[in-house]
């Protein structure tokens, strides 16, 4: 607590201050563009959009990206939709009215300036996907059609079918082909972050791993640039693509970065329920069901029945008992912890007794097979392939996953991290959402950082730096990254042990998601803290890793981001223990109403936490950023 | 390109490390309009569907000229088939000499053929080298039919029947009765032999395999798609296919019946 | 209900690098659940064969959702396995039978060199992405999006096309190693846009053209149909051809003009 984090944000009224950075940054021309090198690192929407604009204004750019191709980025898989203020339905919708029910869907813990520039810019970011080609859904007069999302009481998401993720990615990706086909991007795929390289306390460049051949290189830049994603593999089980690792941003953060909020974890609460000990990933299933689907359990715990054969007056609707107003439809926050509370109390169905029922006979009595089928007959297809089990005869079961992780980075207005010359885009930073996300706003969040914001911001950086040398990749501190890199290789090969990095990684799953997941005591915490530097020290004896590092190794890879989450963890913990409240995504059992609700503290605990590396992952160092509100008044959420 | 091993050609691979960059090339010099259509598989494909169209049409053509075989003789006591033997070869004499016109139609015919054999055995080439190294495990296929995938022996045997056709029925070389312009009895002739009957029946069922692919396939190859008339395309593939094969496989076996009267020998 | 499937026999391509001479290896798989997915037994094999010292099978994938497209795997002679419209990472045990003897294959094609075991590179596909398909479209200085009203029906076709997730099954199970599908996809879902249309003939023409230096041709089998994890209708690479075609002749007129 020793340094009062200072986010540059510009002066004037809220919905002035973004004109107002623009109007006063410093400026390269665009003949000078061309001498200054920046390095992005991974390809989702952040990625591939700041990439693509950054080369565009004539930036060299090297992109870098650990799979095949950077169309695989995680960013692909969102289903829902993406959140604009373009008011097309003249319901109301402004972007004062986004900007907050951001604010107030992350339960009044993000930066206000951060999230109302994010608004701003929301509405450019529809007309430029859809100039790039994204089939975006329309109606009949061939206009944008639009969906409602939770915690929004308009209209603003603009959606193509259930993959919205996917178009908007590959709206990105195809504009970064091109500048990659005319040369402007140098594009390295299947090439890993492994480091960051500081010089003089700027950031120098990167230190990356080839994944097909072992190969450690350095890379030097004017600016680096990670749009890594988010660390929700933590957990192990989660939603997350297999790949999705914390390495990026937490080897920004061993060098000096400052992470923000790791303890801000979204649980999803329709993911379909764990089938197996040795599953690895959770399929998430669209929160829409909740529209038309009925939550329960049976009342027994000792119920063996068939859903069919367990008569109503002996189920539990639970969410309508408990939150009448709202029932099937309260929030993700909510609804994940009213399952958890079901299936510990022992009342879980299915075979491991680990999720709860959604059931639709009731929609299907009432509207008729064929509108539900109309409206939800993908993903009871999806639901069919994954479980075996139709839909429309057997309720479905479902369970909370971990989704989306708001904590990352801290950056400041101009994405900056605590290193200069090094910014975080997208999930890897945690300047929008704070305590919990609403649907549709991860998409806005990362095409608005890579294409809207980024651009702008960086060149207020790069200026003072023209024609200034830096130093390039024989500057020994590079030689030392890398060496360090391949020592830490070799390190993972030489353990010799008996277990593989997956093991250890659901083993650490456990442990977080037991205690620092949906609820979180100080007791579990404390547990949690002692647990997990207990099972690092054994990954750091009984570590197996075969083959080499000269030739594709996958288990290597998958040490290395395991080794990282184990830091990472401690970390998520130590900072949920030391938020002594309850807010959004973050549930602390202490504090919460004689209802069960969460209790916010808004006296003291209206603030960012950003712990800084001390060198011991059980003992960071705490930083706050005071987060000051000129415009939002501190509410309550009810949704009774 | 040939691999490091040196055994296989391949077609272009990507598999270098580092940076990628500037891979859209300039539009550079190109070919003549022609040859640069053709040196592309796709515009390859045009070429397969448009001589296969005018060879469909040829096919057709032949086979209803044939069925004059049922006719029988004309009232000058000269078979029907023979009048339209004459007919063809003196098609719109006086105003091209006569053999005018259908030697135009043969040449017309060589080139087509030539050139269907030509993008066939470039596409065979191409696909070749697309997959230098087989599958390893048997496939197991979905939909490419065994009229899709045989489409090279087909066309092989077809050809081969076409020579051999020429030689019979055109030439006569290898019809020890063949006599120049006298078409009912050389067919007559050629077909009561089972041998050479049982060749002409297979040939033409494999010709009707051909088309029953070829049909279809030529619509996807030159874009000609639309869902109003797209289930229809099948229905034309198999009428195609099937009209060909009855009416051409009819000959023999009515020869071979004694459907059709066998001349005197003159 | 869960069951438990038994005495499984997997042979699995095995390969040391691009260059290597690879083999079939056979594993036995003694029990595994019908709930677990065809990749989550992979993983099983894998864990035990890391326990065992032995190094695990090398293979592609990351979301697991059927989305990202980065599976692969010929399962049985069949791109992605015996479930139709379905990605390898969707298939599940359930699909295959106690006793059972599955091949697992890597997709085989020159422009898909083997990088190890049943991992290969697919950049190829990027480099049509890159000779073409997009809209170029700097950032910034987009119209409003409602400005140009897309007829419904062509948005929905649009999409259909734009469903791909290039996965290279069509590669993989074309006999000819052609990748038409995936390049009328891409051509199809931009051609059909009113944004698309400026550069829709320069767009055909580069990317049919870059196609050509990888793949095989297309002979109209309709495997690749089958294999599309989207199911995407070949019904696209009519229009490909069309546009081809088109482009072939307006291209060269514009070409005169300058």
């Amino acid at each position: 607590m020793t340094v009062t984090l200072d986010a540059k944000i510009p002066a004037g009224p809220l919905a002035d201050k973004w004109d107002n950075f623009k109007a006063d940054e410093k400026l390269v021309n665009p003949a000078n563009k061309r001498k200054f090198k920046i390095l992005i690192v991974g390809t989702g929407l952040a990625g591939a959009s700041a990439a693509a604009t950054l080369a565009e204004l004539g930036y060299q750019v090297e992109a870098f990206t650990f799979h095949d191709s950077p169309r695989r980025a995680h960013s692909i898989a969102a289903q829902g939709g993406i959140n604009a203020a373009k008011n097309y339905k003249g319901d109301g919708d402004s972007i004062h009215r986004l900007f907050y029910d951001t604010i107030k869907g992350g339960d009044f813990r993000a930066r206000e300036a951060n999230v109302h520039r994010l608004a701003q810019v929301s509405v450019d970011i529809i007309d430029q996907m859809v100039a790039q080609g994204v089939p975006f859904a329309r109606e009949y007069g061939g206009l944008l059609d639009n969906r409602s999302f939770g915690g929004a009481q308009v209209s603003r998401t603009f959606y193509a079918r259930g993959q919205t993720g996917q178009q908007l990615l590959l709206g990105a990706y195809q504009q970064m082909a091109r500048q990659v086909g005319l040369g402007n991007v140098k594009l390295w795929n299947r090439t890993e972050l492994v480091d960051i390289v500081v010089v003089d306390g700027r950031c120098a460049g990167i230190v990356t791993r080839d994944l097909l051949t072992g190969e450690v290189r350095s890379h030097s830049g004017h600016a680096v640039v990670l749009c890594t994603g988010g660390y929700g593999n933590a957990f192990f089980l989660s939603t997350n693509a297999m790949a999705c690792n914390t390495s990026a941003i937490w080897r920004a953060h061993r060098r000096g970065a400052y992470f923000a909020n790791p303890c801000y974890t979204q649980i999803h609460p329709t993911c379909i329920p764990q089938s197996d000990e040795f599953q690895s990933k959770l399929t998430l299933m669209s929160e829409s069901l909740r529209n038309d689907g009925r939550v329960w359990v049976p009342k027994n715990a000792d119920d063996h029945r068939p859903p069919h054969q367990i008569p109503e007056d002996e189920r539990d609707y639970y969410l309508e008992r408990l939150y009448p107003s709202f029932g099937n439809l309260a929030p993700r926050d909510i609804s994940s912890r009213a399952a958890k509370r079901a299936v510990d109390s022992g009342r879980g169905v299915g075979p491991l007794k680990n999720g709860v029922y959604l059931d639709f006979s009731d929609a299907i009595g009432r509207l008729g097979k064929a509108v539900v089928e109309e409206r939800y007959g993908n993903l009871f297809e999806m639901y069919e392939r994954i479980t075996g089990e139709n839909p429309y005869d057997v309720p479905m079961r479902i369970y909370p996953a971990s989704h989306y992780t708001m904590g990352g980075l801290w950056v400041d207005y101009e994405l900056m991290t605590t290193i200069p010359g090094l910014y975080a885009a997208g999930e890897a930073n945690f300047s929008d959402h704070g305590a919990n996300r609403l649907g549709a706003s991860a998409l806005m969040q990362g095409l608005s950082d890579g294409y809207f914001v980024l651009p702008y911001t960086i060149s207020n950086y790069l200026a003072p730096w023209l024609n200034k040398p830096i130093p390039d990749t024989s500057h020994p501190e590079f030689a030392k990254v890398e060496a360090e890199a391949r020592d830490r290789f070799r390190q993972y090969l030489s353990v010799g042990g008996t277990r593989s990095p997956d093991w250890f990684h659901r083993e650490l799953g456990k442990i977080i998601w037991d205690y620092c997941g949906m609820e979180r005591s100080r007791e579990g915490l404390e547990k949690a803290l002692g647990e997990i530097p207990a099972l690092y020290a054994e990954f750091q004896k009984d570590l197996r890793v075969t083959g080499d590092a000269e030739s594709v190794n996958q288990t290597l890879e998958k040490a290395g981001r395991v080794d990282d989450f184990f830091q990472l963890g401690m970390v998520m913990c130590q900072d949920a223990l030391v938020r002594e409240e309850s807010c959004g995504g973050h549930f602390r059992v202490e504090h919460q109403t004689e209802e069960g609700e969460a209790l916010r503290n808004d006296d003291e605990f209206a603030h960012v936490t950003a712990w800084e590396w001390s060198g011991d992952p059980t003992r960071p160092i705490e930083h706050r950023e005071q987060l000051e509100y000129e415009v939002v008044k501190f509410q309550t959420r009810s949704y009774k | 390109m040939r691999d490091p091993t040196g055994s296989v050609w391949r077609m272009a691979q990507t598999l270098s490390r580092g940076p990628v960059t500037g891979t859209a090339k300039p539009a550079g010099k190109r070919k003549p309009f022609l040859l640069d259509l053709y040196s592309t598989a796709v515009g390859k494909k045009y070429v397969m569907a448009i001589t296969g169209i005018l060879m469909i049409l040829f096919v057709v053509g032949h086979m209803i000229g044939n069925l004059k075989m049922y006719q029988g003789v004309d009232a000058d006591g000269v078979y029907a088939i023979d009048h339209y033997g004459e007919f063809l070869r003196e098609l719109l004499y006086p105003l091209l000499p006569k053999y005018g016109a259908l030697w135009i139609m043969r040449v017309g015919l060589i080139v087509t053929i030539l050139l269907h054999i030509h993008a066939a055995y470039g596409l065979t080439v191409i696909n070749r080298k697309a997959r230098p190294v087989k599958y390893q495990s048997p496939r197991d296929y979905q939909i490419a039919s065994f009229a899709s995938r045989s489409m090279r022996w087909t066309g092989v045997i077809v050809l081969a029947f076409i020579l051999w056709h020429l030689a019979d029925l055109t030439f006569g070389w290898v019809n020890p009765d063949f006599e120049y312009g006298e078409v009912y009895r050389n067919i007559d002739a050629t077909l009561s032999r089972w041998p050479v009957a049982i060749f002409y029946i297979v040939a033409n069922v494999l010709l009707g395999i051909h088309l029953f692919h070829g049909t279809w396939s030529l619509f996807q190859s030159m874009g000609w798609n639309n869902p109003r008339f797209n289930p229809w395309r099948r229905w034309l593939a198999a009428g195609v296919a099937t009209v060909i094969v009855v009416g051409n496989v009819s000959f023999p076996i009515a020869v071979l019946a004694g459907i059709v009267e066998h001349p005197g020998v003159s | 209900m869960t069951t438990t499937l038994t005495n499984l026999t997997l042979k699995i391509w095995r390969q040391d690098g691009p260059g290597d001479a690879g083999r079939f290896e056979t594993y036995q798989i003694p029990e595994i659940s019908d709930e677990a997915s065809f990749l989550e037994m992979l993983d099983v094999l894998n864990e035990r064969l890391i326990g065992e010292g032995t190094e695990p099978v090398t293979f592609d994938h990351d979301c697991r959702e059927g989305i990202c497209g980065t599976c692969s795997l010929m399962i049985d002679g069949q791109a992605h396995g015996p479930q139709r419209g379905t990605a390898t990472c969707q298939l599940h045990m359930r699909k295959f039978q106690s006793g059972d003897t599955i091949v697992i294959e890597p997709w085989r094609a020159s422009a898909f060199p083997i990088i190890k075991d049943l991992m290969v590179d697919r950049s190829a596909f990027d480099r049509i992405v890159e000779a073409g398909g997009y809209i170029s479209a700097d950032t910034g200085g987009a119209p409003d999006a409602n400005l140009i009203p897309i007829p419904k029906p062509v948005a929905d076709a649009a999409m259909d096309a734009a469903a791909c997730i290039g996965c290279g099954a069509c590669v993989a199970a074309c006999p000819n190693g052609a990748a038409n599908l995936f390049t009328a996809a891409k051509v199809t879902h931009l051609n059909l846009l009113p944004q698309g249309q400026a550069e829709r003939f320069k767009r055909v023409e580069a990317m049919v053209e870059t196609m050509d230096e990888y793949f095989g041709s297309c002979t109209n089998h309709g495997e690749c149909e089958a294999a599309c994890p989207k199911e995407i209708s070949i019904d696209v690479i009519a229009l490909m051809n069309a546009d081809y075609r088109k482009a072939k002749f307006k291209n060269r007129k514009a070409l005169s003009r300058i």
